[in-house]
């Protein structure tokens, strides 16, 4: 769970620099030529591979998790103030977990099924033929429900990770007194506020600039 | 103070239980709970009704048996306090106070709000324990240890073994009350010789009696009567993990 969790953690890093290339407004150039890079380099291959085994761990541990946990309770309390004593946040990480696996089917849907098995338009960058990824996600960021529902995913994201990220270093048993605040602060402020507000930040942009609101 | 109380009954393990509601006039706010359930039990048999079984002992916080959720808490709205010492002053007149017992399916309920903790004591016995020769004692400083490592492990030794980590977790999770167990023996050198294999069989314990898996909500801690802290589970996934990586029990 947590080694899975953190690792998705790690990716997300990875992948929200490698989609900062959006907002370059070169037309989509430097975007392109990243996803062409992403899709043809044998060692982002194999970790791509490491990634989608991990959410599927990630997801079937954390459903058997979840179904042992509600197991450990068969007659429930009739009164109960859990806000007394614990987060929201930390009290539904499964109802976070299955918007994000929502998300993340739909996600890969739109954009990883449509780079592999297309149908996509071509572009041509100094005499070589590139997938022209940006064109897709500039149409589906043009539809406002689309670019609404990524807003929302991404503060379920957000409410995951601000519990997510600490959890996976108790969980593994790093907890001292010189570094867990630094885990808490980073956790708080890195994955929950600014990792989740720029991918939001992507879809809103395409959504503005498609509609000629920005330039 | 007048109030009102639901008390849930349940004639024994097998049967099934409900709420009752039960009026209370003239409570002193100077009682503590456990004192107005036994106005509460001397009323019932003067009406020749079944008083309200609940655990009791020492009555000054520190054996760990008086387990009632109350009003949605285990041990009631006050931090840091067991039944035995939460006041009827913190309650206001008119009042309706909800008394369950805890709730966990390692925890069953025996009658009313008596639940049986002996999966706590075949924990203890799978490995909270050191091996010391008895006969007389020891010289009292022929181990030296610093002071801040006793204190340590006095922390975790607080542990009255109530459960109210248990019956306040959403998993129903024993793991702050197993991570103090490990814990006090585990920074101590008189905890050594037995240390991996400790934190392998109290967990393997743990898990067989079916208490939920911990996801760090916190709460155990913050109901705590002795305000046991969440190092101690991260120590013990530590002890946990280190035990399972290199022992030599397969
Ligand atoms: C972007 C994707 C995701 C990331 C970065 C992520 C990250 C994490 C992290 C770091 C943890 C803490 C692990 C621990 O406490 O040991 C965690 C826990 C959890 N995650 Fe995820 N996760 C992601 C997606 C999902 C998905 C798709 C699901 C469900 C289908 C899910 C469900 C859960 C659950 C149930 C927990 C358990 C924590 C608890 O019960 O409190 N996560 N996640
Ligand atoms: S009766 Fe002993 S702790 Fe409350």
């Amino acid at each position: 769970m947590s080694l899975t969790g953190l690792f998705l953690c790690t990716f997300l890093i990875v992948h929200l620099a490698g989609n900062l290339q959006l907002f370059k407004g070169d037309e989509g150039r430097a975007f392109n030529v990243y996803s062409h890079f992403m899709t043809h380099n044998p060692v982002i291959m194999t970790i791509s591979y490491l990634l989608y085994a991990s959410i599927l761990i990630h997801s079937t541990m954390a459903l058997i998790l979840t179904r042992h946990n509600q197991a450990s309770r068969p007659v429930k309390y009739a009164y109960q103030r859990p806000e007394a004593n614990s987060h929201w946040t930390s009290r539904n990480m499964g109802i976070l977990g299955t918007i994000l696996f929502i998300f993340i089917v739909i996600h890969m849907r739109t954009f990883w099924f449509t780079m592999h098995f297309g149908p996509i338009p071509m572009v041509n960058y100094d005499g070589e033929e590139y997938k022209d990824l940006y064109t897709v996600v500039s149409a589906a960021f043009s539809n406002g429900l689309y670019v609404l529902f990524y807003v929302l995913a991404m503060a379920g994201l957000s409410f995951h990770l601000v519990h997510g990220f600490q959890s996976g270093f108790q969980t593994l048993g790093i907890r001292h007194k010189k570094y867990s605040p630094m885990i808490e602060w980073i956790g708080t402020y890195g994955f929950g506020v600014l990792i989740p507000a720029l991918f939001a930040a992507m879809p809103v942009y395409m959504f503005l600039k498609t509609h000629g609101f920005i330039g | 103070m007048n109030i009102t109380l639901k008390v849930w009954r349940q004639k024994n393990s097998q049967s099934q239980g409900n709420l009752m509601e039960y009026k209370l006039n003239d409570i002193s706010p100077d009682m503590s709970f456990l004192e107005m359930f036994d106005v509460l039990n001397e009323d019932l048999q003067k009406r020749g009704e079944e008083p309200v079984a609940f655990d009791h002992d020492c009555r000054e916080g520190i054996c760990g048996m008086c387990s009632m959720f109350i009003n949605g808490r285990p041990h009631g709205p006050q931090g840091y306090t067991t039944t035995c010492q939460l006041h009827m002053r913190v309650f206001n007149d008119g009042d309706t106070i909800y008394v369950e017992p805890w709730r966990a399916r390692a925890f069953p309920v025996l009658k009313d709000l008596v639940v049986d903790r002996s999966s706590f004591d075949r924990i203890v016995q799978a490995g909270g324990y050191i091996s010391v020769n008895t006969g007389s004692a020891r010289d009292a400083n022929e181990i030296p240890i610093p002071k801040e490592v006793q204190e340590e492990s006095m922390d975790a030794a607080a542990c009255i073994a109530c459960g109210a980590c248990v019956a306040a977790c959403k998993n129903a999770s024993a793991m702050l009350f197993v991570a103090a167990q490990v814990s006090k023996f585990a920074v101590l050198p008189q905890g050594q010789p037995e240390r991996q294999l400790r934190a392998e069989r109290m967990v393997a314990q743990m898990d067989a009696e079916g208490f939920g898996a911990c996801s760090f909500t916190g709460a155990c801690s913050v109901e705590c009567p002795k305000s046991i802290s969440l190092d101690h589970i991260a120590r013990l996934n530590r002890e946990y993990l280190g035990a399972k990586l290199t022992s030599n029990n397969v």
